[in-house]
């Protein structure tokens, strides 16, 4: 069929060209750290770039793919995180190797996550446009709430749980896992950078794929037009209900990465704020490019620590180049430069 | 679901048992009321399986209406809608295009950002069996399927010659493409029952001229069902064997080319009643 493969030709460019790029950055940042030229600042930020890389190509496949606006999306790292946190201090006694432990701890993240999507995804899609937006605030702040009350705790007879207030009542030499408003302490830091490497490359691998495939070309067709998809078949429920599971299970996944490279970790952390930041990073990059996300997720989480010498008029500065960022973007000289660049991709 | 019609070559290849069977569409005194005006009332039409039927009426008619009616946009409040003998109550959009209807929309409704082909594809989307885990790791069975419906979109393509346009995103063609590629996106969900809402809307006479053409042939290729709204009398008279005439939500008129265009009820609905004096 060498007709589909020349039609398909610029997108599968596109998306080697994304792997490629990727593969090569992560062989220059460990060749940097290697030959020690990489600042302690930059090396702690290595595993949150990847997982802020994971959230914003995540969110892109519900914002930028299927067309619609989460709000929420914090929430689900949230659960990945704490999920995957609590599954890795259990299994720590069972399960000695640390990698083996952080992608089970992953995998689980996943997975709680992906429940949670598709739970909260039964009352949200029957929504659109701006109200589907605030509902998924809502549960965001929602499962932010949950956590900050959420007790967890392990001893000889087994797992304790209880909400708002501590009454597990461990025996001795129990250990608490989930502290309610103080989150997890004293976590072992497992995250390394090739996980997160291995996490980034897994999701641009599922959403690309995705996109390229009859799902994708659904989640496309409710975007561009849901009643003349429905006219032809689409159950838009459905296919919607896909993107937002997928596009939740990463976040989770994302959200243990993140989690296990602290010592501690609590659920304000994955506030409002850090859903607003990661829609940045997808508007920033550009809905539906996929490419543009893992950009813009690395510039705008290397910027702040960038500003440091700045002091106090820091986050003043950020929020300017911000501003000029999205201006400089949008403006038609920026846009022809960046289409040179670009050339066969279809948009 | 079995009963539904596939593609044959030819007409003379219609399988026999669908010959002489019952009507593809019935519709029995199909009403819809939205808060007590009377949108469309006591619509009764049938049509045939090979049929090629016009729907015509004066502008707010309720044409429209009565393709969203058929196609579940609107649930109707009174009658009932029977598709291959099967009522269609209470069904989705979705449901009822599975079930074999088709349409295509008056104010063009392309998927703008996606390709020519991806357009036709996603209406194979209930076709093409592979899953997710398949897509996502790109078994064989991914590339045997997409590789076939990239086929089989082209092909339906080459119907309206637009093979060669498969890649350009669906909203840089011109407008009559467009009204084309609705069509071909229509015909992709294989449907046994086609509606056509306005075809040659904007288009010039020897534009329309094609249209009627490429009707022509796709009901050669496809021996479907079809039915048409249209308001230029040329394609209707040209192309329909029965048409039905509706004014103010009421059919006024039913019959082939030859009664309409001489019943008086409907001169009166487009052209006004003669005053007295003048008869």
């Amino acid at each position: 069929m060498k007709r589909l493969i020349n039609l398909k030709r610029s997108e599968y460019r596109l998306m080697w060209g994304t792997y490629a790029a990727v593969t090569l950055a992560f062989l220059v940042l460990q060749a940097m750290i290697a030959t020690r030229s990489l600042s302690a600042s930059m090396r702690g930020m290595l595993v949150p770039i990847c997982a802020y890389m994971v959230m914003a190509v995540s969110l892109n496949l519900v914002v930028g793919v299927l067309g619609e606006l989460s709000l929420g999306h914090a929430g689900f790292m949230s659960v990945g995180a704490f999920c995957g946190v609590a599954c890795a201090i259990i299994l720590q006694k069972a399960v000695p190797a640390a990698p083996v432990r952080l992608a089970l701890s992953m995998g689980a993240g996943a997975a709680a996550a992906g429940l949670a999507g598709f739970l909260i995804g039964i009352p949200v899609l029957r929504l659109r446009g701006d109200y589907l937006a605030i509902v998924t605030l809502a549960f965001g702040e929602i499962i932010k709430s949950v956590f900050n009350n959420f007790y967890l705790g392990m001893d000889k007879a087994g797992l304790h749980f209880s909400m708002l207030s501590d009454t597990t009542g461990l025996l001795k030499g129990g250990r608490m896992i989930i502290n309610g408003p103080m989150g997890i302490g004293g976590i072992r830091k497992i995250a390394t950078f090739g996980a997160g490497f291995a996490l980034v490359m897994i999701a641009l691998a599922v959403v690309f794929n995705l996109v390229h495939s009859r799902y994708g070309r659904a989640f496309m067709a409710i975007r561009d037009d849901r009643i003349a998809a429905e006219s032809v078949g689409i159950d838009a429920t459905k296919y919607k209900m896909i993107a937002f599971v997928v596009s939740a299970a990463l976040a989770g996944a994302a959200g243990c990465l993140f989690a296990l490279n602290y010592s501690t970790i609590v659920a304000n952390k994955f506030d409002f704020n850090t859903s607003i930041l990661v829609l940045v990073f997808v508007v920033l990059g550009g809905q539906g490019n996929i490419p543009g996300s893992l950009i813009a997720a690395a510039a705008l989480t290397v910027l702040p620590e960038k500003l440091r010498s700045f002091a106090d008029y820091r986050m003043l500065l950020y929020a300017v180049l911000l501003i000029a960022i999205m201006l400089g973007k949008n403006s038609a000289g920026a846009r022809n430069f960046f289409a040179r660049f670009r050339g066969g991709k279809e948009e | 679901m079995s009963t539904r019609l596939v593609p044959v070559p030819s007409r003379a290849l219609i399988p026999e048992r669908d010959m002489g069977r019952a009507p593809i569409l019935e519709c029995v005194n199909l009403g819809l009321t939205i808060g007590g005006l009377k949108i469309v009332e006591n619509f009764d039409l049938t049509i045939g399986r090979t049929e090629i039927a016009g729907l015509i009426g004066p502008n707010g008619a309720g044409k429209t209406t009565v393709f969203n009616l058929l196609t579940k946009v609107y649930q109707p409040t009174a009658g009932s809608i029977l598709l291959d003998g099967q009522d269609t109550a209470g069904m989705s959009p979705v449901q009822v295009n599975r079930l074999g209807i088709a349409r295509t929309f008056q104010n063009i409704r392309l998927f703008k950002n996606l390709s020519v082909a991806d357009n036709v594809k996603v209406a194979m989307t209930n076709d093409i069996p592979y899953g997710m885990v398949s897509s996502v790791l790109r078994l064989p069975s991914y590339r045997r399927w997409e590789v076939d419906a990239h086929r089989r979109a082209l092909k339906l393509l080459s119907i309206f010659d637009m093979q060669d346009a498969a890649s350009l995103p669906a909203g840089s063609l011109p407008y009559g493409a467009q009204r084309r590629l609705e069509i071909v996106r229509a015909l992709a969900s294989y449907p046994s029952l086609l509606l056509l809402d306005e075809p040659a809307a904007g288009m010039n006479p020897s534009e329309t001229m094609e249209l009627v053409d490429s009707i022509r042939r796709v009901h050669e290729l496809f021996p479907i069902a079809i039915m048409l709204i249209e308001h230029d009398m040329n394609l209707v008279m040209n192309l329909c064997e029965g048409i039905c005439v509706l004014n103010f939500g009421r059919i006024i008129a039913k019959g082939t080319p030859d009664d309409i265009q001489n019943n008086p009820a409907v001169i009166e609905a487009y052209l006004g009643r003669q005053k007295e004096e003048e008869q």
